[in-house]
């Protein structure tokens, strides 16, 4: 198989534009990947799926990964200049002192597809799409249109972490019951109060059970629970 | 008819696409009947649900309901360490435990790197085509069960299949559940009488797959309800990502253990069987002439098992913290092609642990292959797939 940079140089030359991007992946398995931008992602997936000496014609996986937002501090180094009294005498000294400074990286969500070639034999390519944040942009293109194997595994992707597919001719939960609010498998996930009592409570357990049945029965408009 | 959560998504041109169900018209006579094929209905093998839309007997629309059975393994996964996943990779497709145990082990040996010694890599090579073996010959006894015939071959199937599960009983402790697989090696070592044990029992399989061949190759109501039914053609079969015996069936040439040679596949001689029409018929012969190669391969493996140790000396048990990076790894599971996506982020569990189900995405095409059939075919196609519903809901 080609390397992921002659990869990107032929979807480079095919999609003009494309914004493709090699990451590299430190592990052992030396499965390296390529990020695709968004605009021209269902254009690249179909030149990768057909360009005769590529020829990845087999999704064999998708699956979503969620980034959550990261606090990075890093010390830093600052040299400013304090007013200091040496000897009775007040001077201005140039001090450096270590500073820790903290930003927050955005998070974002991110779909991984695995692909392979039945027609050449070769794989796996990995290519993955992100999302802007993980929030309000929680969307990509679909590439269903491409693969039909992504059906099943981009509704999975949005069931369990609220990515949006574009395009996606069916989307809908398919794993989790409609009606569900949450997305369980994002890391910031709590499970619900209700989740699962024991059956004869006690202790905590039951100061959580009557709160959570007092706070059902105003919810169904009934008299609470005595 | 599920509805889904309210979300703004535009349908794209897929809808018009050659890749999507076929769109059959009612004859306009009569209403149209809606039926809800399970949750409980003895052909789900399990808890699952098709909403059929039914013009007369035949099937204009099918959607297939998951989640029933949904414990969210990966959520799970990702709470517990790498090892301790093995065991929860049982519950997967709990007929072959062994072939899903081999999977998870294969990904995380990629992710660190580790290799396997040679006598480990012969056991794992034994015990997943056992597995192969009796996988296919209860699959094989259900879609029978599920035309009518009711349990003969299926007890021939189950007669065979508890010989090996009495060999993976004698060196696992566990007859379903193994959890039998490490990174680096096996648990445990298999003794000279286990081998002989294992020769015996695949001394008598060919006899078994003869006879089984007897009884249901040429039988009439089998080549009915099976031939021309349930049609798959093998360009729609690579696009929707179908793998294991179904996509062979529709002749296309695609074995994991010939195209990735994983483990120790390329030391064996074996024939990749293709099918020709696609249908279910084929898909059962299929299963058949695999269990006949898989007995090949097992009569070449037990031949000469090499000695030394089953674990790798330099593989790390305690403090197991993979370097941060990625990997994916699969293998030819009875039921298609079972991987397992693995990012680490250098914490002693994995930041992500992803199973690529074969079962559910063998079902993609489900409703391409009954539109137009009889509701009475929907049965047959559905148990042609072959799946478990441990693994499909996850």
């Amino acid at each position: 198989m080609k390397t992921v940079e002659e990869i990107k140089a032929a979807i480079e030359a095919a999609v003009p534009g494309a914004g493709v991007t090699v990451l590299a992946n430190p592990s052992p398995s030396a499965q390296h990947s390529l990020l695709i931008a968004h605009d021209h992602a269902v254009e690249v997936a179909t030149f990768l799926r057909d360009a005769p000496e590529l020829a990845f014609d087999f999704l064999s996986n998708v699956s979503g990964v969620d980034w959550p937002d990261k606090e990075i501090s890093e010390k830093v180094k600052v040299t400013r200049q304090v007013v200091k009294t040496v000897d009775g005498v007040e001077q201005t000294v140039d001090e450096t002192v270590e500073e820790t400074r903290k930003h927050v990286q955005p998070g974002y969500l991110e779909s991984v597809y695995h692909l392979y070639s039945v027609a050449l034999g070769h794989g796996p390519l990995t290519i993955r799409m992100r999302t802007a944040n993980r929030t309000d942009k929680a969307e990509m293109p679909s590439l269903t249109p491409v693969w039909r194997g992504a059906e099943f595994q981009e509704r999975e992707v949005f069931d369990l972490y609220g990515i949006v597919f574009t395009g996606h001719p069916d989307l809908r939960r398919i794993l989790m019951w409609d009606g569900f609010k949450d997305y369980p498998m994002r890391k910031d996930y709590v499970d619900p109060d209700d989740f699962e009592y024991e059956p004869t409570p006690h202790d905590e357990v039951l100061k959580r059970a009557q709160a959570h049945q007092a706070a059902a029965a105003v919810r169904e408009g009934a008299a609470p629970a005595q | 008819m599920s509805t889904g959560t309210e979300i703004k998504w535009t349908p794209g041109k897929a809808s018009e696409g050659w890749n999507r169900p076929p769109v059959i018209e009612p004859d306009g006579e009569g209403e149209l009947l809606e039926v809800a094929m399970g949750p409980h209905h003895p052909s789900t093998h399990g808890v699952f649900r098709m909403d059929v839309v039914l013009d007369g007997e035949r099937v204009i629309k099918l959607k297939p309901v998951f989640g029933y059975l949904h414990r969210n393994h990966e959520k799970i996964a990702e709470g517990a360490s790498y090892l301790a996943s093995m065991p929860y990779t049982d519950r997967l497709d709990y007929f072959c435990s062994l072939s899903n145990n081999w999977a998870y082990a294969l990904a995380v040996e990629k992710l660190v790197g580790q290799d396997v010694p040679e006598r480990a890599e012969y056991i794992r090579v034994i015990l997943a085509e056992l597995t192969r073996i009796q996988n296919h010959a209860s699959s094989i006894g259900f879609l029978t069960q599920e035309m009518g015939a009711s349990g003969t071959p299926l007890m021939y199937a189950f007669r065979e299949r508890e010989k090996i599960l009495d060999l993976f009983e004698s060196l696992t402790g566990s007859r379903m559940m193994c959890n039998y697989m490490r990174f680096g090696g096996c648990r445990v070592d298999v003794s000279a009488a286990w081998l002989d044990a294992a020769r015996k029992v695949v001394a008598g399989l060919p006899k078994f797959v003869d006879e089984f061949e007897a009884l249901l190759s040429s039988n009439e109501i089998l080549m009915a309800r099976c031939q021309g039914v349930g049609v798959l053609k093998p360009g729609l079969a690579v696009n929707a990502s179908i793998s294991g015996p179904m996509l062979r069936a529709s002749s296309v040439n695609y074995d994991i253990r010939k195209v990735d040679r994983y483990g120790i596949y390329d030391r064996f001689k074996f024939r990749v069987p293709l099918g020709d029409h696609g249908d279910i018929y084929d898909r059962y012969m299929i299963r058949i002439l695999e269990m006949r190669e898989s007995i090949g391969i097992l009569n070449q493996a037990l031949k000469d098992v090499p000695g030394g140790p089953v674990m790798d000396a330099k593989a790390k048990i305690r403090g197991f913290r993979p370097k941060p990076g990625e990997a994916y790894g699969r293998i030819e599971a009875p039921k298609g092609e079972l991987g397992f996506y693995l990012i680490s982020d250098g914490s002693p569990n994995p930041y992500r642990y992803r199973v690529r189900p074969p079962s559910l995405i063998n079902l993609t095409v489900l409703e391409d292959m009954c539109v137009g059939h009889n509701v009475a075919d929907v049965v047959l196609i559905f148990g042609s797939v072959d799946i478990v519903l441990g693994e499909v809901d996850r």
